[in-house]
């Protein structure tokens, strides 16, 4: 079951989608390409479920401990004897659980979408795109080389861009593509130069083999990678640091975050495959990936991963406290949730019971991948019958649609951690983790979860509840809640959403890939649940019925609550930064150069160049002096620099 | 001596038959057909590529003067490929151009400037074939006849490329004093850093990057890229810089390898001046000409990088570079070419909803400036990331801070371009365009070259085999 074919095949069967619907199907079956898409899809979510259950119970334990697997392994590119670029596969229990859950919500994406958005134009381009992206995404998890993983990080970043921008002729969604885009390449950029440093010292990108030669501290290359540094941090720290802001960048973690709510413009099933399950984890798989290295090398590294994981969670839940749109909102929450993740990797170090923060971070990532996408989903069904994103234009839609209401209101109490749904067991575990190791950082998490519960329930009751339905727009009664393409992968997912707690997950997936027995906190349990139940309260008092308590609240605290409202104004400060420094001076300056050394050198020296110029007078450009003059500059130029330094 | 002990010089002796036998045609008045001339040259370059492919006789002749290994081979056939795919897309503007003989000639003359410069391991054979390669070129600025900018851009090139040869002259005539040989490879072990040796090697770097654009030295570019015929443009940023570039890294490892230090710092200078000017330029254009030129500018600092490795990968990295850098940029050539033609626009502001009226055209611009910013996986992606990895090895964290960060804003501009061509309307929308048949079999060539160099993950690895 585990041979290189029959895993080869989970990739590979989008692309050929992909390229059969690209070149084929968009001509000729342009309705019939989200069929096939979706057989396809289940084809591979099937091989991945059965890949799960060989490598969990059958194969993968060998001597108590799960072994990563690598089934296949191709020599690609080679730079130099030594160090090269392999197509591999890795099997271990993070890539196998990702394989699972990204076919799995994939699946439910492709199958949405056939009711969501049918009817569209470019309805078979959408399906392509989707595909596109869902190879990428598999190809980046099964990677077994540093460099694979990066080459499909880019083609994610590449799919996810295009996804974005689908409704290319909508401006917003065009820059809002172009934003997502240029800030997570930005952050590739280091993730980019990270891995440089790193195989640069290590000599080697294979995965196993680097965080095998760089955590322990006997061989030359760990010698190598921490004797040398720069500004007293060692190269290795740099290189990790720089991997880590590429993982920041596609997690959307503070300062990256603000292509992510953007990024909303994109068709809605979209938000809840990229934004919300797959792609935007990418980033805690890739630390959880290199754990090893951060834990054992690295550990300040890590724990500064976790503070930023954590302010970054406790940012985006205030200002989704405030948002109005209704993805916003969710996009501001997964934001959070991944900063849990983050977080609980930071409190997390190798091995053993203390381990534990790294598995509740997986844990979460596969909770949190099945009621973020659930919630996305639901908000989907909503926005197609009120055609809005505005909750404002919502409230009362409990009876006009029964099943999302159910829905939306079981990922609710998941997201927000009432026992016995799904979030409850991950967040626990987080919290857990968060206490026995890093007190600053498991306050900061309990707060945040109370903001949770608080936010998710005022979205919830303005949509569902506050006030009667009042339809905008006349002709629209007829239609329902959505059709049944529409309706099965919510209730399929309302089912993973309350279930997927009860996976056994500190027996499958640790740090060092030995089981353990968690113990139950049931004063952690207390202190989360007493608070989320509070937060609910709260919420439930301000935004069932239409009143005015939440205004008078947010007037009374009305600077906090205008700084959350706008985002803690950091896309100002960017446009600021970006605008008016970047592009203003610099412009300002290489005209000023232009103007002024190129022109100026013409101008004064125009008496030196006055007896040239007879002779050349019919070339009616007098500019060729200047940039004689220039070049002249250039050379003394080098030669004062080069003289002043060396000698 | 028999027949075989020639071989190494295979390239040069048929282009010197093609250049003679092509010359005897003209004056006899042969062929009178445009179109056949055409037919004509693009068969005989296409011969010069397969010329590569033929054997790998290596060796050297005249005393050692002239050298010849497989790396170079492989060299001279990337640059006749890329002559070939200019041709090629200059068809139409070539067939009704009065003069075409004569372009054939001058161009073909320069590139076996080039083969001689690149084979030379003596200085002043090598000065030679510079000198060979860049004034055919400046002539060829010229042959825009119906267009004021060509005459200037052609005038501007002679004169600035005089002043440049000066220098350049001025420091081989310093090592000429230092150490009384004019060879290269006996320079390797008689040039040791000192201020007289410093001084010549400014001098000679300066030469250097006067040809391949390098700021401050860069300043003739965009007018001339700007005023000359786009074939000449192509011609002048792909194939000279690509010539040059292979000169400069044979330069810096086969003759001052031991000055490296001084010339990494060099190289370092020069290499973040270029990037960010040639960047921050680019930026503020407005004519698609210009802004290529600027472009290219830029991609010089890039190579600089790579030059900044050990022997064997710096020069493999900046070969890989070029051949990759040889189809995005003759991609978006290309499609500006055909546009000039068949509409004389060269605005960027014309590129507005390009993808409305010419999706071909508009894919294709699309992929070469993906390939340009560096977006995986396209080619591209792949030629910038091996000079980073041979950079790595002297090249300070401030470069590649500074290359990283001049990435993403080159990728700003680039992407604007592909925004304005997919998105935006334009009142005054790009006709429809209908290319002749070889024109778009060489925009399908580096279409695939972009799509596959990278991708295909041997020839990296050959190269670098070829190298050592």
């Amino acid at each position: 079951m585990l041979n290189a074919s029959t895993l080869l095949l989970i990739p590979l069967l989008p692309l050929l989608s992909f390229l059969f619907i690209s070149f084929i199907g968009k001509k000729y079956l342009p309705t019939l390409s989200g069929t096939i898409s979706v057989l396809v899809l289940s084809a591979s979510a099937i091989l991945s479920l059965a890949v799960a259950y060989n490598y969990f119970f059958v194969v993968g334990m060998t001597n108590g401990f799960y072994q990563a697997i690598i089934p296949m392994k191709l020599e690609w590119l080679r730079f130099s004897p030594g160090v090269s670029i392999d197509m591999g596969i890795i099997l271990d229990p993070i890539s196998v659980m990702m394989l699972v859950v990204v076919t799995f919500i994939s699946l439910m994406v492709h199958i949405y979408s056939l009711g969501y958005m049918k009817g569209e134009e470019r309805f078979a381009v959408y399906y392509s795109f989707l595909d596109l992206f869902t190879f990428s995404m598999l190809g980046l998890v099964i990677a077994s080389n540093l460099f694979q993983m990066y080459f499909f990080w880019e083609l994610v970043g590449v799919s996810s861009y295009l996804l974005i921008g689908y409704y290319f002729t909508k401006p917003s969604a065009v820059a809002a593509a172009k934003k997502a885009f240029i800030v997570t390449r930005f952050a590739d950029l280091g993730f980019l130069i990270g891995i440089l440093v790193l195989s640069f010292h290590s000599g080697t990108l294979d995965i196993q083999t680097l965080i095998a030669r760089l955590t322990t501290s006997d061989t030359t290359f760990y010698a190598s990678a921490t004797f040398t540094g720069f500004m007293g941090v060692s190269s290795l720290t740099w290189g990790l640091a720089l991997v880590f802001i590429g993982g920041a960048g596609k997690s959307a973690m503070f300062p990256l975050h603000i292509w992510l709510p953007d990024a909303m413009e994109g068709p809605t099933p979209v938000s809840a495959l990229i934004h919300a399950a797959t792609m935007v984890v990418a980033g805690v798989y890739l630390v959880a990936r290199l754990f090893p290295i951060y834990a054992i090398s690295s550990p300040h590294l890590l724990e500064l991963i976790g503070y930023i994981g954590i302010i970054s969670s406790a940012l985006a839940a205030i200002i989704a406290c405030t948002q109005t749109d209704i993805k916003r909102v969710l996009a501001y929450s997964t934001i959070s949730q991944i900063g849990y993740m983050l977080a609980s990797l930071g409190v997390s170090t190798y091995g053993g019971l203390n381990g534990e923060g790294f598995s509740a971070s997986m844990f979460h990532l596969f909770t949190h991948a099945f009621f973020k996408a659930l919630l996305f989903l639901c908000a989907g069904s909503v926005i197609h019958y009120v055609h809005s994103n505005e909750v404002r234009d919502m409230g009362g839609l409990r009876k006009k649609m029964p099943i999302t209401h159910l829905c939306f209101l079981l990922a609710c109490l998941a997201i927000a951690g009432i026992p016995p749904l799904s979030g409850f067991f991950s967040k626990e575990e987080i919290l857990a983790a968060a206490f026995a190791h890093n007190q600053t950082i498991f306050y900061i998490a309990w707060l945040t979860a109370g903001l949770t519960s608080f936010y998710m329930f005022r979205l919830y009751f303005l949509t569902f509840w506050n006030k009667d339905y009042v339809s905008h727009h006349d002709t629209h009664e007829h239609h329902s809640e959505g059709s049944w393409n529409m309706k099965l992968p919510l209730i399929i997912l309302m089912l993973g959403a309350v279930g997927a707690g009860f996976v056994p997950f500190h027996h499958l997936i640790t740090s060092d890939g030995q089981p353990y027995e968690s113990e139950f906190h049931l004063n952690i349990t207390l202190m989360a649940v007493g608070l989320s139940l509070f937060a609910i309260i709260i919420a439930t008092i301000f935004y069932r019925k239409k009143n005015n308590l939440s205004d008078k609240i947010s007037s009374s605290i009305s600077q906090l609550y205008d700084f959350a409202y706008h985002k803690f104004y950091f896309d100002e400060v960017y446009q600021f930064v970006t605008q008016r420094i970047l592009f203003n001076t610099i412009g300002a300056l290489s005209s000023w150069f232009d103007k002024n050394i190129v022109n100026g050198a013409v101008n004064t020296t125009a008496f030196i160049t006055e007896a040239f110029s007879e002779t050349i007078k019919p070339l009616q450009s007098g500019k060729v002096q200047g940039y004689a003059l220039a070049f002249l500059f250039g050379i003394l130029g080098l030669i004062a620099i080069l003289f002043f330094f060396n000698f | 001596m028999n027949i075989s002990d020639w071989l190494p010089l295979r390239f040069e002796i048929a282009l010197a038959v093609f250049i003679l036998l092509q010359l005897v045609i003209k004056i006899f008045d042969i062929i009178r057909n445009n179109e056949t001339w055409l037919h004509l040259n693009i068969a005989l370059t296409f011969l010069i590529v397969l010329l590569g492919f033929t054997g790998n006789d290596t060796g050297s002749l005249f005393g050692g003067m002239f050298v010849s290994t497989s790396f170079i081979n492989i060299e001279k056939t990337i640059l006749a490929f890329a002559t070939l795919l200019v041709l090629m897309q200059s068809y139409n503007w070539l067939k009704h151009h009065q003069h075409t003989p004569e372009f054939f000639i001058l161009l073909l003359t320069a590139l076996l400037g080039m083969f001689l410069m690149l084979s030379s391991n003596n200085i002043l054979l090598f000065y030679l074939g510079l000198e060979m390669a860049t004034i055919p070129v400046a002539a060829l600025a010229n042959f825009d006849l119906d267009k004021q900018r060509s005459p200037e851009a052609g005038m501007k090139m002679i004169l600035s490329s005089a002043f440049s040869s000066g220098m350049l002259l001025f420091g081989i005539s310093i090592f000429y004093g230092i150490t009384g040989t004019l060879t290269l490879s006996s320079w390797q072990e008689m040039l040791r850093p000192g201020g007289l040796e410093v001084l010549a090697l400014i001098f000679i770097m300066a030469g250097f990057g006067f040809k391949i654009s390098l700021v401050p030295f860069h300043l003739w570019t965009a007018d001339v890229y700007e005023g000359s015929p786009v074939a000449i443009t192509a011609f002048l940023s792909v194939v000279s810089k690509g010539a040059v570039s292979f000169a400069l890294a044979r330069f810096l490892f086969n003759g001052v390898i031991m000055m490296q230090e001084v010339w990494i710092e060099i190289l370092f200078l020069l290499s973040i001046v270029t990037m960010t000017v040639g960047n921050l330029f680019a930026i503020r254009q407005t004519n698609i000409k210009r802004f290529l030129a600027f472009s290219t500018v830029a991609q010089a600092g890039y190579i600089l990088l790579g030059l900044a490795g050990d022997p064997v990968n710096a020069p493999t990295s900046v070969v890989y570079f070029i051949l990759v850098y040889l189809f995005s940029n003759l991609a978006a050539l290309g499609v500006v070419e055909a546009v000039l033609f068949a509409t004389s626009k060269e605005d960027l502001d014309d590129y507005k909803g390009f993808y409305n009226s010419n999706k071909k055209l508009a894919i294709v611009l699309m992929l070469a400036l993906f390939s340009l910013a560096g977006i995986p996986p396209t080619a591209g992606f792949f030629g910038k990331l091996f000079l980073f990895t041979s950079g790595i090895h002297s090249a300070s964290l401030v470069w590649l801070l500074f290359a990283s960060l001049n990435l993403v804003v080159s990728l700003y501009y680039y992407m604007r371009l592909v925004r304005m061509m997919f998105s935006e309307n334009n009142e005054q929308p790009l006709a429809s365009i209908q290319s002749p048949m070889l024109s778009r079999i060489a925009l399908i060539v580096c279409s695939i070259g972009i799509l596959f160099t990278g991708i295909f993950g041997g020839l990296y690895d050959f190269l670098h085999q070829l190298a050592k």
